[in-house]
């Protein structure tokens, strides 16, 4: 569908009684052109996209004739009548596609970066999400556009988004079912000695899944040994002997029957693969057993099959299985989950998917090169001795940290400290001078002031200004309104754009301090340019902060002595 | 509250009685010298008369030894004392002041080592009290009084139980009670009595500014302070004086009956007479020992 644009003989309806005019309809990714055959007619359309809201249209399967029907803004509607229903597709698509683009703010779409490849359902889904959150288109413009992070980093942070995104597309696969239903048991026919077993291919595939050794038995030997009712009839005999732990018939009919011998022998494949699985275990796994685990003291698990408790002798070891190792496989293959996923319809198809299924993670284990080198590096990361090792000296980007406290408390303690002082003994007034001298000094200050008038000026402009503005600072300072009244927050008080903006700073200042730590330790180059941006950046969000406040600030001390002071909104901005 | 609000003049119109510090001791070790705190206050004084024809000023001196009236703006006594170089009320409060100080030195009398060197604030707050309910007993109509005390001596403890009545009559009548600290220290008293009876408590700091501080915070009227915003203080001193030491304590006995505090335990109370001690029932137990925190 890479056209730009879309030419289909069409039929325009008004309503849906309308038999429609017959013309030709043309969709570009600007506009919907309809011309009608009859240029006398009355029917033609020119309707830019950017009035479309929906589009519907009838089922293919119905009775109905294919018809689309695109709303637009003011609930009006246009029907199209196509000649068929791959007319009608193709139209559908093409709309999809344009009404999907058509919100797109930016300009251009962001260009995937050649370090990373993004698929075009990335690119739809991330879109798709910038649409419908605001708050984070405007992030991504400031910080993405502008350059300070970049796409892959923006979207490493949110990959929770994304996925579920991505999964409300895909349907959910069902994985097996968790009761054991490869252990069938027959159905008796009361009056002859025979008993039937029912095979349906998923009960099938659960065999092939749970016993690699059936299934190389089966792909071996059907359909060039014996058929395959022969082979379930032994599988079956297997199962039954099995299942009276009648370990010296087994190991008697197992001599004489070599293909029944497959069935009965302990499953060699699996035993290769849990080989192989113990070498690939983590060593760094910490598998530390508590009370609830200890159940090993118990013979057999503490499971008894059947009631049975014997010990039976070693020789007929090959022939024994028991209910735990049964249970433990199937565990392990519901775990694993379905790794087939085509319809199953018999036999044949099941066990060659399986095989397919299988051939390619094989093929993935072999690439053990690269994963074990991995493993070794991750292991010797793990269990680094820290002092043994050498000083950890990695740059460090200096971020400017104030104590929060300085902004909260620093009133608080000078008032407290001052007080401080008064408790216990109250200072004296430590007077040398005796008492006539000291009432004689008072005396004589009324007679100078009487000599020679009131002190000119009787306040200095600059001490009166700083008086003054100390005194409206400390009128404003939201630490007296705080916690006063629980409705209200400080943030209310101010205009609802200031309001909006200082919110918008925050998100954004934990955005950038999200990026922050997330690059550290730095080891990298790259990182440590990233951290510097990440830095300028941030810092510049202060003087915008402080210009907000401040022409708040202004405009209000021109009625009132009334202000917003900001550290605690700011400070929690730059709170870390 | 005691008076009648309908006899009260509408908005702006008040009285002021500013309560002075003339405590030599204390202004002798001040930062600020006692004639630049008299320009200050002579002019916040003439600026309040200013902003109202109606307004009226009463101006008490807190002396070392005793109390007087020094000022009061709506008597006629102020022709006589014409001077060029202020106006005529400066001139006029400036001369009762010091034949004020005159008569406060001959009173002085001998006195220990080590006694704190309070003024007699309890005194002139009962004075101004006074005055504003003559005030309220005259005439049809008055302003709405309040008081602002200037202060800078430290408190005196041994006051501690006038100027709380002073206080709490003062609430009673809804007088508010300004206070505007000039010290080094925290006063207990002052903050005690803003918070009570609510009125706004400052401590200036810096001396040299002192008359704006005068005009942007006491200046208002009683009117305006329901919609300009005046300075608070982060937290009151709540701590009070024991009855029988007269020390500052925050932790003590209180009896009763009568609510006085103790510092030390007591057999009978001081003020109402009543007995502590083992009681003849074993719930009556008469004093309580109760602790008062400093509130923040």
């Amino acid at each position: 569908m890479a056209s730009t644009h879309v030419t289909k003989r069409a039929k325009y309806k008004t309503t849906i009684k309308d038999p429609g005019t017959p013309g030709t309809l043309r969709m570009t990714f600007e506009k919907i052109l309809f011309v009608p055959h009859n240029p006398k007619s009355a029917g033609k359309l020119d309707v830019e996209f950017r009035y479309i809201k929906g589009q519907k249209h009838t089922k293919e399967g119905s009775n109905k004739p294919p018809w689309l029907n695109l709303t637009n803004n003011q609930n009006g509607s246009f029907i199209f009548e196509f000649e068929n229903y791959s007319d009608l597709q193709e139209c559908r698509d093409f709309v999809g596609k344009v009404l999907a683009k058509g919100g797109e703010v930016s300009e251009k779409p962001t260009v995937a970066y050649p370090d990373e490849q993004l698929s075009a359902a990335e690119m739809e889904l991330r879109i798709k999400l910038l649409q419908e959150d605001s708050e984070l288109q405007k992030l991504h413009k400031q910080f993405v556009l502008s350059g300070v992070l970049t796409e892959t980093e923006f979207w490493a942070t949110r990959k929770k988004l994304l996925d579920r995104e991505a999964s409300k597309k895909t349907k959910q696969r069902l994985g097996f079912k968790s009761a054991m239903i490869s252990d069938i048991k027959p159905s008796t026919d009361g009056r002859t000695n025979k008993v039937t077993f029912n095979l349906t291919p998923e009960v099938i595939l659960q065999i092939f899944a749970e016993k690699p050794a059936v299934h190389r038995a089966f792909l071996s030997y059907v359909p060039n040994k014996m058929s395959e009712r022969t082979f379930w009839t032994k599988y079956f005999r297997a199962e039954y002997l099995h299942s009276t732990k009648n370990s010296i018939a087994a190991a008697a009919e197992a001599a004489e029957d070599e293909e029944l011998a497959v069935f009965l022998k302990q499953d060699d494949i699996l035993a290769s693969e849990a080989r192989k699985k113990i070498r690939r275990v983590d060593p760094t796994l910490d598998m530390e057993a508590d009370e609830g685990d200890d159940y090993t003291h118990l013979p057999d698990h503490g499971i008894l099959r059947e009631g049975s408790k014997e010990m039976t002798e070693s020789q007929n070891e090959l022939y024994k299985r028991s209910l735990s190792q049964d249970i433990n496989r199937h565990a392990a293959v519901v775990l694993e989950g379905r790794a087939v996923d085509v319809e199953l319809e018999d036999t044949k198809a099941v066990a060659e998917a399986l095989a397919q299924s299988k051939q390619k993670s094989s093929n993935k284990g072999e690439s053990d090169g690269d994963t074990s080198r991995e493993r070794l590096d991750r292991l010797s990361r793990m269990t680094e001795i820290e002092d043994l090792q050498g000083p950890n000296t990695l740059p460090l980007a200096p971020l400017c940290i104030k104590d929060p406290r300085d902004y909260f408390d620093s009133q608080q303690a000078n008032a407290l400290r001052s007080s401080g002082d008064a408790l216990g003994e109250i200072k004296q007034i430590k007077c040398g001078l005796s008492t006539q001298e000291v009432y004689g000094s008072l005396r004589e200050s009324i007679s100078s002031i009487r000599a020679m008038g009131l002190k000119e000026p009787i306040v200095k402009p600059e001490v009166a200004h700083q008086v003054f503005d100390a005194l409206t600072n400390s009128i404003s300072n939201t630490k007296y309104h705080i916690g006063k009244n629980p409705q209200e927050s400080v943030l209310d008080r101010l205009p609802r754009k200031t309001k909006e903006e200082l919110l918008h700073h925050w998100t954004s200042i934990l955005e950038l301090l999200k990026h922050f730590w997330a690059s550290y330790p730095i080891t990298t180059t790259y990182l440590y340019v990233k951290v510097n941006r990440l830095k300028d950046a941030m810092s510049n969000i202060y003087p915008q902060l402080e210009s907000a406040i401040k022409f708040r600030r202004l405009r209000d001390l021109s009625h009132q002595s009334f202000g917003i002071r900001f550290p605690s909104l700011f400070v929690q901005c730059i709170r870390l | 509250m005691a008076s009648a609000p309908s006899k009260l003049y509408a908005d702006d119109v008040s009285l002021v009685v500013v309560l002075l510090d003339t405590n030599p001791f204390f202004w002798s070790s001040s930062s600020l010298s006692f004639s630049q705190f008299l320009s200050h206050v002579l002019a916040f004084l003439n600026a309040i008369l200013t902003l109202n024809q109606l307004n009226q000023v009463v101006v008490i001196a807190t002396g070392y030894n005793s109390c007087d009236y020094v000022f009061d703006s709506s008597s006629d006594l102020n022709r006589s004392f014409e001077n060029g170089r202020m106006p005529v009320m400066c001139s006029s409060l400036l001369q009762k002041l010091e034949e004020f100080l005159i008569k406060d030195e001959q009173l002085s009398k001998e006195e220990p080592e080590g006694k704190i060197k309070s003024s007699l604030f309890s005194g002139s707050l009962s004075m101004a009290l006074c005055y504003i309910q003559r005030v309220f007993r005259s005439g049809a109509l008055y302003p709405h009084p309040r008081i602002l005390c200037l202060q800078g001596s430290p408190d005196g403890p041994e006051q501690y139980v006038a100027i709380m009545n002073a206080i709490f009559s003062a609430q009673r009548s809804s007088v508010p009670i300004d206070s505007c600290y000039l010290g080094s220290q925290n006063s207990a008293f002052l903050q005690q009595a803003s918070y009570i009876t609510g009125g706004v408590h400052h401590k200036p700091q810096n001396l040299d500014g002192l008359f704006q501080y005068l005009m942007t915070i006491f200046a208002t009227d009683l009117h305006s302070r329901s919609f300009i915003h005046l300075p608070k203080p982060v937290g009151v001193d709540f701590r009070a004086s024991c009855f029988c030491h007269k020390n500052t304590i925050d932790m003590g006995y209180i009896c009763s009956v009568c609510l006085s505090i103790f510092c030390k335990h007591h057999k009978k109370c001081s003020t109402c007479g009543s007995v502590f001690g083992q009681a003849q029932s074993e719930v009556a137990s008469a004093s309580d020992k109760k602790r008062k925190t400093p509130e923040t």
